[in-house]
């Protein structure tokens, strides 16, 4: 199992800021080892963001997003206390939820 | 490129796939933004086939579609790239690069009430142009900016 996702939201004014910052590695599958053989490819495909049950924001990715992900999006409509849900998938079917509250 | 003969026979069939689907009609091109994530789409390379791929053919360049970059990123395994689109119903933002192997970089899918903004950090083998693509109430509009890399991130 993956580490767990960092998840800021903060509301400033009517506007929720949340950023995420996940554990993965990324790998694209280009790169080889120190022996030469290929590192097979691992990486998030998958992003979505739900707050009260709702999609706010989803993401599909290719391989190229840098190792770790760092996303950031903004959305309309969130309270002080609420829960923002993420949830990631990767192309090896690891599957990674985590949840925060806007501050 | 490294991929083996038989990678690059996957690669293409999956490809062959999609275009065939699109042909009969099975698939509209659009209809791929909304979807679960799609091979095809993904392994597109050069950005006729990427935005075709997307189904935006010829989108209009526009200044309301805002990159935010570095000029010159020292390290391409890291490149923050911010997107904003000033444009009314925004309903899709999509990077791609196009000298990397695999242009379509990332599809962001923004429902109402969600800000037409994003920004996440990106992989780059080497200089690049990188594209925004906006789907705005049904239509493409795309903004271009290359990006310099010292030193690639794509570990060739």
């Amino acid at each position: 199992m993956a580490d767990p996702m960092k998840i800021r939201a903060a509301l400033q004014g009517d506007t929720v800021e949340v950023r995420i910052l996940m554990a993965h590695e990324m790998e694209t599958g280009a790169r080889k080892d120190s022996s030469g053989k290929p590192i097979p490819a691992h990486y998030i495909q998958t992003v979505s963001a739900a707050h009260n049950g709702n999609v706010v924001f989803s993401a599909l990715w290719g391989p190229a997003i840098a190792k770790n992900p760092f996303l950031q999006f903004k959305f309309k409509g969130g309270n002080k206390g609420d829960k923002i849900q993420v949830t990631w998938t990767d192309n090896k079917g690891e599957k990674r939820v985590d949840e925060a509250a806007i501050a | 490129m490294n991929y083996t003969r038989r990678q690059a026979l996957k690669a293409g069939g999956s490809l062959g796939l999609f275009s065939a689907l699109v042909a009969m009609g099975l698939v509209k091109p659009g209809d791929a933004w909304a979807q679960a994530w799609n091979k095809g789409m993904f392994e597109t390379k050069g950005m006729a086939d990427a935005l075709k791929a997307l189904g935006a053919s010829t989108p209009t360049m526009s200044t309301d579609v805002v990159i935010t970059a570095p000029d010159i990123a020292e390290n391409g395994a890291v490149v923050p790239v911010a997107a904003v689109s000033k444009l009314p119903k925004t309903q899709q933002i999509a990077y791609l690069i196009e000298k990397n192997p695999n242009t379509v970089t990332a599809v962001f899918d923004i429902p109402s009430g969600t800000l037409p903004e994003v920004q996440t950090r990106v992989k780059m083998g080497q200089t690049s142009n990188v594209m925004v693509l906006v789907k705005a109430d049904g239509k493409y509009y795309a903004a271009q900016k290359e990006i310099k890399v010292t030193v690639g991130g794509c570990g060739g």
